[in-house]
């Protein structure tokens, strides 16, 4: 006798859209999803572990690697914690913490674009995410001449920032799309009078688009705080909580910025939100432009030649491109962290996926999965 | 010609076929060749890029390197399969493509079978394609595979339905079902008489529906890179997938030849005559010639239209331009809109598009039998005569 039978499919580790490795195991009743299961694991390289067995300023390299697609926001999360550690010995110039909070900010940009681009990629909408490679690519260009990487920077250093800004990279505020890819103001200007508004008619705006994520994936607020969501996912659900506004560390309470909020919870919310982010992080750029133009000075601190933080822990969280980044580490004194302990937004997130999933179709599949914006290299760090 | 009525029959029948085939692969493949190195320029273009440029001029001879690499690709077949389902399905999508050539007309007379019922034969053609799409989906033992041919099937037969339907108000106002006579109606309404202008709801409708039975974004739901890898053709690999490429572009082609033919005017181009027929038959409004000027500039319009040579070039040029357009339109689509999900594309199909097409039957039959029966209301300005319902006569 035969019988309807659910079907069970392996989504990744080598499928199209799951955004690295990732192992997806849904489980099909037709085109209905019963359950969804993510398998990770596929990506682990031994973070925290190797951490233990370097000094201080190795680990920053590493700590690049784990959301490669938003480095210097986790240098900042690391950098900042062991400076904690350190208390009053180590003294941060005002101009490194500036030149941080800007460079943060166009990271998140880019790790937006990328978002945002890849989830339009899911949806089946190829054009927008050449787009944004495209502009990403402007600022990349920036991020070289300013740090010497393109993508995996170890810039930030415990105490400041390896270099000061290079001659001419700011810009005047003057500076057009002519000059996008020399200055920084010009890219913010650029991004501001082009990229925003041409992302917003081209996908936001498009009906077929907000067909496929309006009302999909819906997390209440009481959920996504329940699962210890951050950034966009919790946002978009309509909860307002923004480390950068809550608990502000570096500049952040020196700067005028908002926080977009949504308020269904769906997939469109969290996207829109992440959209409307990019706008207030090139406010943030263009105020710490407008004070670095002013203020030159030293970026490092004096710190001593081998780093030996005082017997101690600290926990330290900043507000990353995809959420919470934390970082705990624990010092015994000696020249290398005794543990390092690290937060991963996606990690936190992709545990949504069993919730947000069922009942929905394959293809609506895609697009939770875009719209929570997982990167495996921090989910496994 | 002497020498070939002087041929038996049977022959004449074989001999004739099998030119006829071997031009229609020929064209065929040209078509395949175009389309494949548009889209990717387009695409290119669209988004940034420069696209092929290192084979040939300008990258053009590129599609035949990729043919090449193709075709000496090892084949690689997944355990399990069901072999026969696997290994045919891919002729057959490529066949039924090229069957849509055969009742193409490129000019007066320059038509390969000019069958009767040519509405009715795109349909079944149709039909087999979709059983191309099942075959591979579930010859190839994949789940992936089956998702997509289980979806291609479900859009198909649901779109096919809306497509016909929607080309019946142009069969109603030619009268026939065999597409030289539709476009020859055409020729003679002129310019502004082409069924794109009265029956622009059948138009909207044909495009959308034609866009899903090609499994073109924003509905190619069948392949969906993003949710089923590659749809049916997951596991297929070398000369074999290439073959559902090659089924892909030609169909395009052919669907948009047919929609050229259908709606603007086929083989006619907007030249003196047609321009001259158009003009005449808006000045008459498209009823009996009461209007002499416009009877003598109409008349003159078409008499300039024999079926020489010459206009069967310009014909085919115009054409070709034509179905550009369509191709054009499709990348162009393709290249700027998200994927609907399949109960969106149900709901678009069964829904919306559907019923419309429904109305715009109920619409055309309502205007012409009025027309008909009132010879197109006339209204009488002095010696003007203007029908007002003359476009649906």
């Amino acid at each position: 006798m035969e019988r309807t039978r659910e079907l069970l499919v392996n989504m990744g580790p080598q499928h199209p859209s799951t955004h690295g490795v990732l192992r997806l195991m849904i489980k099909l009743d037709g085109e209905q999803v019963t359950w969804c299961e993510p398998d990770i694991g596929y990506l682990h390289r031994c973070f925290e572990k190797l951490s233990e067995q370097k000094t201080y300023p190795q680990v920053i390299p590493y700590t690049d690697r784990t959301d490669y697609l938003a480095a210097m926001l986790n240098e900042q999360c690391y950098v900042e914690a062991v400076e904690k550690l350190f208390g009053d010995a180590i003294q941060v110039p005002e101009r490194a913490q500036y030149i941080r909070v800007m460079m943060a900010e166009l990271q998140r940009i880019t790790s937006h674009l990328l978002a945002l681009g890849s989830m339009a990629m899911d949806l089946g909408a190829t054009t927008p995410f050449l787009y944004c490679w495209r502009d990403r690519e402007k600022l990349y260009s920036l991020f070289e001449r300013i740090t010497g990487g393109r993508m995996l920077y170890n810039y930030f250093r415990i105490g400041g920032v390896r270099n000061d800004l290079p001659e001419g990279i700011i810009g005047t505020p003057q500076d057009g799309e002519d000059k996008s890819d020399k200055t920084i103001w010009g890219f913010i200007n650029y991004f501001d009078s082009y990229v925003y508004p041409e992302w917003d008619a081209l996908v936001t705006g498009n009906r077929i688009f907000q067909y496929r994520t309006k009302g999909i994936g819906v997390l209440t607020p009481e959920q996504a705080i329940a699962y210890s969501a951050s950034g966009a996912v919790l946002r978009g659900s309509g909860v307002k909580w923004d480390l950068r506004k809550n608990l502000p560390y570096a500049v952040y309470d020196r700067l005028e910025f908002d926080i977009p909020v949504g308020s269904n919870g769906d997939c469109f919310d969290r996207w829109w939100v992440r959209q409307e982010e990019m706008k207030q992080s090139s406010r943030i750029v263009k105020q710490c432009l407008e004070w670095l133009a002013e203020n030159p000075g030293p970026v490092m601190a004096k710190v001593p030649r081998v780093l030996k933080p005082p017997k101690g822990e600290v926990y330290h969280r900043i507000e990353g491109a995809r959420g919470e980044v934390a970082c705990y580490v624990v010092s015994d004194g000696g020249p290398n962290p005794y543990k390092v302990k690290w937060r991963s937004p996606a990690f936190t997130h992709l545990q949504l996926m069993p919730l947000l999933v069922p009942g929905h179709k394959i293809a609506d599949i895609i697009a939770i999965l875009g719209s929570i914006d997982v990167v495996l290299g921090e989910v496994d760090r | 010609m002497e020498w070939w009525y002087s041929l038996p029959p049977t022959a004449q029948v074989w001999i004739g076929g099998f030119l006829k085939g071997t031009l229609i692969l020929i064209w065929g493949l040209l078509n395949f060749f175009v389309c494949l190195m548009l889209e990717r320029k387009l695409s290119a273009w669209m988004q940034n890029r420069v696209g092929p440029w290192r084979v040939g001029l300008w990258g053009w001879i590129q599609p035949v390197a990729d043919l090449l690499k193709l075709w000496v690709k090892e084949y690689i077949q997944p355990n399990n399969v069901d072999r026969w389902l696997y290994l045919i399905a891919p002729f057959i999508g490529f066949t039924t493509a090229n069957l849509v050539w055969l009742i193409v007309p490129f000019g007066d007379k320059l038509i390969a079978t000019d069958l009767e019922i040519g509405i009715i034969f795109i349909a079944a053609v149709t039909g087999y394609d979709v059983i191309a799409t099942f075959m591979a989906g579930w010859g190839s033992n994949n789940k992936y595979s089956m998702l997509g041919a289980m979806r291609g099937a479900a859009q198909l037969i649901s779109y096919e339905v809306t497509m016909v339907m929607s080309v019946i108000g142009v069969v109603m106002m030619a009268g026939s079902l065999r597409l030289s006579d539709i476009v020859l109606a055409q020729q003679e309404r002129g310019l502004f008489g082409w069924f794109l202008f009265p029956q622009i709801i059948g138009f909207i409708v044909y495009l959308i529906a034609s866009l899903a039975e090609l499994n073109r974004a924003p509905f190619d739901l069948a392949e969906a890179e993003q949710e089923l890898v590659a749809g049916h053709h997951t596991e297929y690999s070398g000369m074999r997938w290439a073959m559902f490429m090659l089924a892909e572009y030609i169909h395009l082609a052919a669907w948009s030849t047919i929609a050229a033919s259908l709606f603007l005017g086929g083989w006619n181009g907007p030249t003196l005559g047609q321009v001259a027929a158009g003009l005449g038959n808006v000045l008459n409004g498209f009823g009996a010639f009461v209007n002499p000027v416009g009877t003598a500039v109409a008349g003159w319009g078409l008499s300039i239209m024999n079926s020489t040579v010459l206009n069967w070039i310009a014909g085919v040029f115009w054409l070709v331009l034509k179905t550009y357009f369509f191709v054009f339109l499709a990348m162009w689509i393709r290249w700027t809109l998200p994927r609907v999900r399949i109960d969106q594309l149900m709901d678009l199909g069964w829904k919306f598009l559907l019923p419309v097409s429904l109305f715009n039957i109920f619409l055309t039959g309502t205007l012409r039998y009025v027309a008909v029966t009132f010879d197109g209301l006339p209204v009488t300005i002095g010696s003007f005569t203007l029908r007002l319902l003359g476009w649906w006569l």
